[in-house]
C-alpha cells in the first residue's frame, strides 16, 4: 500500500521475538510500522489523530500481552491482527460515543478478534481500579507498595530511602499499606 | 501467627525464599488449613495484579514515548480521503440533516392538520343562495334558446345569487356580506313589500367580508328613522340573539345564542352563534334581546351542524367609517336610539321588517 511507511517493515518474527526479548527497537519499529494504516482507518471513520494514538496503543498492548502469554500463533499476519483489533476497539468506542452511523470504511481484511478485545477491556477496568486505588493510597504508602511489588525493590533499599529506623518498621508500614490499597482496591465498584 | 507476619510468610514463600525446610512445613500447613491456602491464592492474584498494573504503565510509558517521536500530522495529511467539503459534510452530519428534515416535515404536517388545511375546507359555506349555478346556467340557456327559436327578448335574466341586507341609514345605506355581492354585475335590494330598488356598493371589504351598498334608484323615497342602534362592544357570550333575513322569497325569523366569542378556527373577526341559518342568510342582521345590531350572518360549517358564524358589529362600523367620503352625500349617522329594547320579540321583529332587504345579484 502506497500509505504505509516506507521504512523497512520489520518481518512478523522479527517482531515477536523482540517483544519476548523486551527488546525496545522491536517494539518501536512495530508501532512505526503500522501506525499510518491504524490512522488510515479512524481518520476515515469519524476519528482524530488522538483517537487513533489511544486505538493504536491499546491494540499494541493486546498484541503484546498476547506475544508474552505465548499464545500468539504467527498463522495470521501481525498487519492483519493489528487492523481487526483496531478496527473492534474502534467500532465499539463509536457505539459508545453513539456516533456509530452503521457502516465502517474497510481499508484491509480483518479477523474475528472480539475475545481479544473484551479480554483486554476486562484488564482494563482492573487496572483503572487498582490506579485509582494508588492514587487514594497517597504517599508515602503508594511509593513503598510500587517500589516493593512492582520495581521489585529490597526491603533494605526502601527502608534507606525512606529513612526508616529498622527494617521491621519499614516491614508494618508495607503490611498495613498493603492491607489499606486492598482495601480500596475491593471497594470499588 | 499474626496476619502481618502471615502475610510475611506467604510472600517469602512466594518468592522462593524459604528453605527447604521450611517450605515443606509451610506447604503441609497450606493443605491442612484451606483458609491459609485461600489467603495465599488471594495474595498472589492481588500482587500479581500489581505487577501487571506496573508493567501496563511502563509500556503505555513507552509506547507514548515511541508516539512522540512521529510525526503524526504528515501521517494524517497523508492518510485522509480529500472528499469533496459538501460529501464530507453529509458523511459527518447526515443523521442530524435527517433527523432536522424529518421533524421539519412533522411540523409543517402538524400544524397544517391542527390549523385545518388538511381538513376540506369546502365544508365552510359562505350563505349567499348560489342556488345550483350550473344547473342554473343551463336552464337558462335553454331558455334563451327558445326564447330566440320563438323570437321574443329574452326579458329579465334570473338573478345569480341572493343574500340578505339591512339598512344602516335612513337615506339608504345597505349593510351586507362581501361574498353576496362580489362579482356582481349590477345589484338590486328588494323590501318586504315586494319593491325593487337598484343599488351600488359603495365599499368593500374582502377581508372581513362587508360591504355597504347605496340605494340610486330615483324611486326611492328614503326609510324613516332606524330602530335598531349598531353595538360598538363586544357581546357576552349565551347572549340571546336573533337574526332576520330571506333565506327563500319570503322573510325567514331565527333565533338562538352567541355561543363563543370567536369564529372558525378561532377567527377573531367573527362571533359563533347558534341561530339556524341557511343560504341566503348571509348578509343579514344578528341582533341582541334588546334590538342592537351585533353582527352580519356570514357563513357555517356544514360538517358540523349548528356551527353559524356572524361577523362582529365593530367591524361593520369600521367599514362605515372607511366609506370614501366622495361616494357620499353626507357623512352617515349611525342611529344610537335603539326604539325596540322594551319591545317583545314579535314587535320587535315586526319595526325590524321594512329594513331588511333581500340582496338580489345579477
Amino acid at each position: 500500500m502506497s500509505t504505509e511507511s516506507k521504512s523497512s517493515i520489520p518481518t512478523d518474527s522479527e517482531i515477536v521475538f523482540g517483544i519476548l526479548n523486551n527488546s525496545e527497537n522491536a517494539i518501536k519499529r512495530l508501532y512505526v510500522a503500522y501506525f499510518p494504516m491504524v490512522m488510515q482507518l479512524i481518520l476515515n471513520n469519524n476519528g482524530t489523530p488522538d483517537d487513533a494514538k489511544d486505538i493504536y496503543q491499546e491494540a499494541i498492548i493486546v498484541l503484546y500481552n498476547k506475544v508474552k502469554k505465548g499464545d500468539f500463533e504467527l498463522n495470521s499476519k501481525l498487519k492483519t491482527f493489528i487492523y481487526s483489533v483496531c478496527r473492534r476497539l474502534w467500532l465499539k468506542r463509536l457505539s459508545q460515543m453513539n456516533r456509530y452511523g452503521g457502516d465502517i470504511h474497510d481499508f484491509n481484511d480483518y479477523l474475528p478478534v472480539e475475545d481479544e478485545v473484551e479480554e483486554q477491556g476486562e484488564r482494563d477496568i482492573q487496572f483503572t481500579k487498582m490506579q485509582s486505588a494508588l492514587q487514594m493510597l497517597g504517599e508515602p504508602c503508594k511509593t513503598i507498595i510500587e517500589d516493593f511489588y512492582i520495581h521489585n525493590r529490597s526491603m533494605q533499599e526502601i527502608c534507606e530511602s525512606f529513612g526508616y529506623t529498622n527494617a521491621d518498621n519499614a516491614k508494618t508500614q508495607k503490611y498495613k499499606c498493603l492491607q489499606r490499597l486492598k482495601k480500596l482496591f475491593f471497594q470499588q465498584k | 501467627m499474626r496476619d502481618e507476619q502471615l502475610i510475611e510468610a506467604i510472600e517469602r514463600y512466594l518468592n522462593g525464599e524459604m528453605s527447604a525446610e521450611e517450605r515443606n512445613a509451610f506447604e503441609q500447613l497450606r493443605r491442612e488449613n484451606a483458609e491459609l491456602d485461600t489467603r495465599v491464592v488471594e495474595h498472589q492474584q492481588f500482587t500479581g495484579l500489581l505487577k501487571q498494573y506496573g508493567e501496563r504503565v511502563a509500556l503505555e510509558k513507552r509506547l507514548n514515548a515511541i508516539h512522540e517521536e512521529i510525526d503524526v500530522h504528515a501521517i494524517a495529511e497523508e492518510v485522509t480521503m480529500h472528499p469533496s467539503w459538501i460529501v464530507q459534510l453529509w458523511r459527518d452530519h447526515h443523521s442530524k440533516i435527517s433527523v432536522a428534515a424529518s421533524i421539519a416535515i412533522f411540523a409543517v404536517l402538524a400544524t397544517l392538520f391542527f390549523t385545518g388545511y388538511l381538513n376540506n375546507n369546502n365544508s365552510y359555506t359562505e350563505l349567499s343562495r348560489e342556488v345550483g349555478r350550473l344547473n342554473r346556467s343551463t336552464t337558462d340557456m335553454k331558455k334563451d334558446i327558445n326564447a330566440i327559436k320563438k323570437g321574443n327578448r329574452v326579458i329579465a335574466a334570473p338573478d345569480k345569487s341572493r343574500g340578505t341586507g339591512f339598512a344602516i341609514t335612513s337615506n339608504g345605506l345597505i349593510a351586507t356580506s362581501y361574498h353576496v355581492i362580489s362579482g356582481a354585475d349590477s345589484i338590486y335590494i328588494q323590501d318586504i313589500a315586494g319593491r325593487s330598488f337598484k343599488v351600488k356598493a359603495i365599499y368593500s371589504d374582502p377581508q372581513s367580508d362587508v360591504a355597504i351598498l347605496k340605494v340610486i334608484d330615483t324611486t326611492f323615497r328614503g326609510l324613516g328613522q332606524i330602530p335598531y342602534a349598531f353595538k360598538h362592544s363586544e357581546s357576552d357570550l349565551a347572549e340571546n340573539v336573533f337574526t332576520f333575513g330571506f333565506p327563500q322569497d319570503s322573510p325567514v325569523y331565527g333565533d338562538g345564542r352567541l355561543t363563543s366569542a370567536n369564529g372558525l378556527n378561532g377567527d377573531t373577526l367573527d362571533y359563533e352563534i347558534s341561530v339556524p341559518i341557511n343560504p341566503g342568510n348571509s348578509g343579514g342582521p344578528l341582533l341582541d334581546s334588546k334590538g342592537n345590531v351585533i353582527g352580519i350572518v356570514k357563513a357555517k360549517e356544514t360538517r358540523l351542524e349548528g356551527m353559524h358564524f356572524a361577523l362582529k358589529s365593530s367591524y361593520l362600523i369600521n367599514a362605515i367609517k372607511n366609506i370614501p367620503e366622495d361616494s357620499l352625500t353626507k357623512v352617515p349617522v349611525l342611529n344610537t336610539e335603539n326604539s325596540l329594547a322594551n319591545l317583545t320579540r314579535q314587535q320587535q321583529v315586526k319595526k325590524i321588517k321594512p329594513y331588511v332587504f333581500m340582496v338580489k345579484v345579477y
